[in-house]
């Protein structure tokens, strides 16, 4: 057992999700945080000492979620983070699975924004972290993901 | 200044367009963002993107925020403690993947400050009121409540 701080890697698409990834930011506190975003501009904006930027890609787009998943991999062996934690979308999904991979804790929180049902991410996500969280209350008996709390 | 902003990845025209029918009835100006949108306002100045800062400083400057119901607009209204009115993208008329942005709405409707409308006629009403309320949550139980369970699981386990 070493005294060294926790490692996390907090990473998100950008826009929604990030802005999400930002309010949640508290929670990091005490620990080694590296943020990923899919905009490169974010770690300025919000002088973020340890920041990396990622490539954007959805779901619906195989080849760079192919090409993503070798970016991702790069990262997560660079960091080799404690904690993994995203909340979404796909290139998070895959710093999960790596981190996974590479003995991390995993954590998925799912955009607000899904109030209906879980993201497809999200649905992914519970087959590979540790933790899913909804954001809505009524989506936890629903989905099987957990609900402790929201950005609003 | 009303500013619009339609995120970055789908179009949205529907919202444009019901903006540039307004636009010409209100007595201020109006800017968009209107990312990938094929309708080409002809009332109002418009841009494809704006980066984080310029997008900020029309946030900032702007009495009225208008939006699709993407969670980026709310919380940034959210920040700003701007009126949010929006209008939710529809499955049925291509504007989304699926129906989520109508679920969003339902629910946020009841936060103070967030104005949902459906066709132009509603947007103009929503626009042409000039104490439109805005949002006015600024801590929030539920984010402290997420924030410390999540802080306890990343500090909690022994690795």
């Amino acid at each position: 057992m070493t005294d060294r701080k926790h490692r996390i890697l907090a990473v998100s698409s950008s826009g929604g999700h990030w802005k999400q990834l930002m309010l949640l930011s508290d929670a990091f506190e005490g620990s080694e945080v590296w943020f990923a975003c899919t905009d490169a501009r974010q770690g300025i904006r919000y002088e973020l000492a340890n920041f990396v930027a990622i490539e954007d890609y959805s779901q619906d787009e195989p080849l760079k979620m192919l090409k993503g998943l070798y970016g991702t991999f790069r990262i997560l062996r660079r960091i080799r983070p404690d904690v993994v934690l995203s909340t979404g979308a796909a290139p998070g999904l895959l710093c999960l699975l790596w981190g996974r991979v590479f003995g991390a804790r995993t954590i998925w929180v799912d955009s607000i924004a899904n109030s209906e049902g879980l993201s497809l991410s999200g649905r992914l996500a519970q087959r590979i972290a540790h933790l899913v969280l909804t954001q809505w209350e009524h989506l936890a008996t629903e989905t099987g993901a957990q609900y402790r709390g929201s950005i609003i | 200044m009303i500013f619009l902003t339609l995120g970055t990845q789908l179009p949205f025209d529907r919202l444009v367009r019901a903006l540039d029918e307004v636009s010409t009835s209100l007595s201020e100006p109006v800017f968009g963002q209107i990312g990938h949108a094929k309708y080409r306002p002809g009332n109002f100045e418009s841009v494809k993107f704006l980066s984080p800062q310029e997008f900020d400083a029309h946030c900032t400057a702007a009495r009225v925020i208008v939006g699709h119901a993407g969670i980026g607009t709310i919380l940034t209204g959210m920040e700003l403690h701007k009126p949010v009115v929006l209008m939710a993208r529809q499955a049925a008329l291509g504007e989304h993947r699926n129906n989520h942005q109508l679920a969003t709405v339902a629910q946020l409707s009841r936060i103070s400050g967030i104005h949902v409308v459906d066709d132009a006629k509603s947007l103009r009403e929503a626009l042409a009121d000039p104490e439109l309320a805005p949002i006015t949550m600024e801590s929030s139980p539920a984010r402290d409540q997420l924030v410390a369970s999540l802080r306890q699981e990343i500090t909690g386990h022994a690795y």
